[in-house]
């Protein structure tokens, strides 16, 4: 076999608080993860299990109903924890070559033993073994599939592998299992009678499907409704959490500082955009054009001077290197603005073929820009260096009495986004 | 729920005070609108959702409908689709906290000369009642900015008609101007215009906005703001 010695993880701790049970091992399994499975709930080397298994399969083919039999009733183990799961590429060969060195021994073995292994029944009865065998095991991946989705971690992938493998499996062991059945029949009289038989079988089966489909119908739709009521009070924990978290946090805040009408406005208008990027957060990468990035800015701004900000954009780009130094030279006229003018700042951003454009625009006393001195200008460094930098240019209006205007223009290249 | 007008409260100039109806599902924010601007125009009736408001706007045809975007009933929609044709001369101004824009298309597409956030101030409140009572046009800067955004691109309806389908060099530049946040006095100032002027290229722009069959009007809601 291809799997190296795996009793070095034979001893497991069972948590003792809790009846133990037997259950099917989902690691370290050769087969169905029987052998495995009472070799750990007993405290016995797991080799001496197969061993015994092997023994009593060989002597009357007692050891195949037995395993059968655990392999159908045992549970199997839910407790593992999905990081410890190997690679399941290599395991999936090394199971269908055990399954087939075993099927090879079993046949080499009867033959030695004087039975008419070609012709006879055994052959066919083999077929039908190993078939129900790659079924059973195909049934306990859809269910390690299931466990693992819900443990949440690479669910999906998980899945899609999942179902991606099942269906040539469980195709090849239907197939193995209608080949022997059809053997054994064939064995026993001519074929065409045991193909009449055959049909006579499947009539049978598809008459019982029509009788038991609305049970089962029935029984799926019950569990869907089910999975749907669980989604919704997921969703509702979800908003509750959020209304939780910010809003009843903020109205207790607010309560708090009733007194001081600028740290409402401030806590009010944080809260407001909190609730408006939830509700109306555009789909796709937060913070990765210039509108996303001025929002999060002009946020930090509002929060920090206890003023209002209004943003207005036609059109989106792609943030890169000139557009972030546009947008930091943006967030010092709206500084400025909201240090020295207060009130409502307006800013605009257009962004067209021929490049972008931000507008900064505040109410306040204004000044005359050639009046104020060298050293003191703090949009000289700030907003001059940063735009002439990446090759954009300022302009400042302002009059004594009509407020300022910072108009910043960054030419084309840009990764301009049209609208739709 | 048609209150009955509080005369005592308005300061009467040289005109009648303008008769105004106020409709939003919120009664404390209409008691908030009513203390402030109460004293300068004359609310002369209140409604809380949509039936009201149809009832109260037939019976007291006020100058001018301070109108909610959401309301229960069918929305600031179904309060114009059921008073415009019968009743031409009142004006409606749409006030909303929505940033939508389908909300706000959809309202001036109905009927409603102009569009205010929740937010305005009581002095710009009554500067854009008595600007909408006169049959102007009260643009925000953000509907100016959704209107660049509609009428930027090339794509227009096939049987588009020219002129209702994009807007002239003039009316963008007011448009700009007026998403940079500047009032009507401050673009008319810029360009070197009167305010009538500008009044009346804004005029121009609500009339391109309420009958262009430009693709990005009538499916904005679906292709930007809507997930």
């Amino acid at each position: 076999m291809p799997r190296g010695p795996d009793g070095d993880h034979g001893v497991v701790s069972h948590p003792t608080s809790l009846p133990r049970r037997a259950t099917r091992a989902r690691r370290g399994r050769v087969l169905g993860g029987v052998c495995r499975g009472i070799a750990e709930h007993l405290g016995w080397p797991v080799e001496a299990v197969r061993a015994a298994f092997l023994v009593s399969v060989l002597a009357g083919g007692f050891g195949l109903v037995l395993y059968a039999a655990y392999w159908a009733w045992l549970p199997i183990d839910d407790s593992d924890d999905s990081s410890a799961e190997p690679s399941t590429e290599g395991r999936d060969l090394a199971g269908v070559l055990g399954l087939g060195a075993l099927a090879v021994g079993v046949v080499l073995l009867l033959s030695t033993r004087g039975v008419d292994v070609t012709g006879s029944w055994s052959v066919p009865l083999l077929l039908v073994a190993v078939g129900v065998a790659v079924l059973w095991r195909q049934s306990d991946d859809g269910r390690r599939a299931a466990l693992l989705a819900d443990v949440g971690a690479s669910a999906r992938v998980t899945t899609q592998t999942a179902v991606r493998r099942s269906v040539p499996r469980i195709l090849l062991g239907l197939a193995l299992v209608l080949l022997g059945v059809l053997g054994v029949l064939a064995s026993q009289g001519d074929l065409a009678a045991s193909l009449r038989g055959l049909a006579a079988a499947l009539l049978a089966l598809a008459g019982l499907a029509l009788v038991l489909l609305p049970f089962v119908l029935g029984w799926w739709r019950d569990l869907a409704a089910e999975r749907r009521a669980r989604i919704r009070s997921e969703e509702r924990a979800e908003i509750a959490a959020q209304v939780h978290d910010s809003v009843l946090q903020t109205l207790t805040l607010i309560q708090r500082s009733a007194h001081d009408p600028d740290e409402v406005t401030r806590l009010a208008r944080s809260e407001e955009r909190a609730l408006r990027r939830w509700l109306y957060a555009p789909v796709g990468d937060p913070g990765a054009t210039i509108v996303a990035a001025l929002e999060t800015e002009i946020a930090d701004v509002e929060s920090t001077y206890a003023c209002v900000v209004e943003l207005v954009h036609v059109g989106d780009v792609a943030r890169d290197d000139r557009v972030d130094a546009l947008v930091a030279a943006a967030r010092e006229a709206v500084v400025n603005a909201a240090k020295h003018a207060g009130g409502t700042v307006s800013v605009y951003v257009e962004c067209g073929e021929t490049g972008v454009e931000v507008f900064v625009r505040d109410r306040g006393q204004g000044f005359d820009p050639d009046a104020v001195p060298e050293d003191r200008l703090g949009l000289r460094e700030s907003v001059h260096a940063r735009m002439a930098r990446v090759g954009g240019s300022v302009r400042v209006r302002s009059e004594p009495g009509s407020g300022t205007e910072v108009s910043l223009a960054l030419p084309a290249p840009l990764g301009v986004r049209s609208w739709t | 729920m048609s209150d009955l007008p509080d005369h005592d409260r308005v300061e009467r100039g040289g005109a009648a005070a303008l008769r105004v109806v106020l409709v939003d599902d919120h009664r404390l924010f209409r008691a908030g609108v009513r203390s402030e601007i109460g004293g300068r125009v004359d609310v002369v009736g209140e409604a809380g959702d949509v039936d009201e408001a149809i009832a109260v706007i037939h019976h007291t045809r006020p100058d001018v409908v301070l109108l909610d975007v959401h309301l229960p009933g069918g929305g600031g929609r179904a309060v114009l689709d059921s008073c415009t044709a019968d009743l031409p001369e009142v004006r409606f101004l749409a006030l909303s906290v929505s940033d939508a824009a389908d909300d706000v298309i959809g309202v001036v597409r109905g009927g409603a000369r102009g569009y205010v956030t929740k937010a305005i101030s009581a002095d710009d409140l009554v500067d854009a009642v008595r600007r909408v009572a006169d049959g102007d046009a009260v643009f925000s800067p953000r509907l100016a900015g959704f209107v660049l955004d509609a009428f930027s691109t090339g794509t227009v309806a096939e049987d588009a008609d020219e002129a209702l389908d994009s807007l002239s060099p003039r009316e963008r530049e007011v448009m700009r101007l007026i998403a940079r946040g500047y009032t009507y006095r401050e673009v008319a100032k810029d360009l070197v215009l009167s305010v009538k002027t500008v009044e009346t290229h804004v005029s121009a722009v609500l009339r391109k906005l309420q009958l262009s069959n430009r693709h990005e009007l009538a499916k904005w809601a679906a292709a930007r703001h809507l997930v």
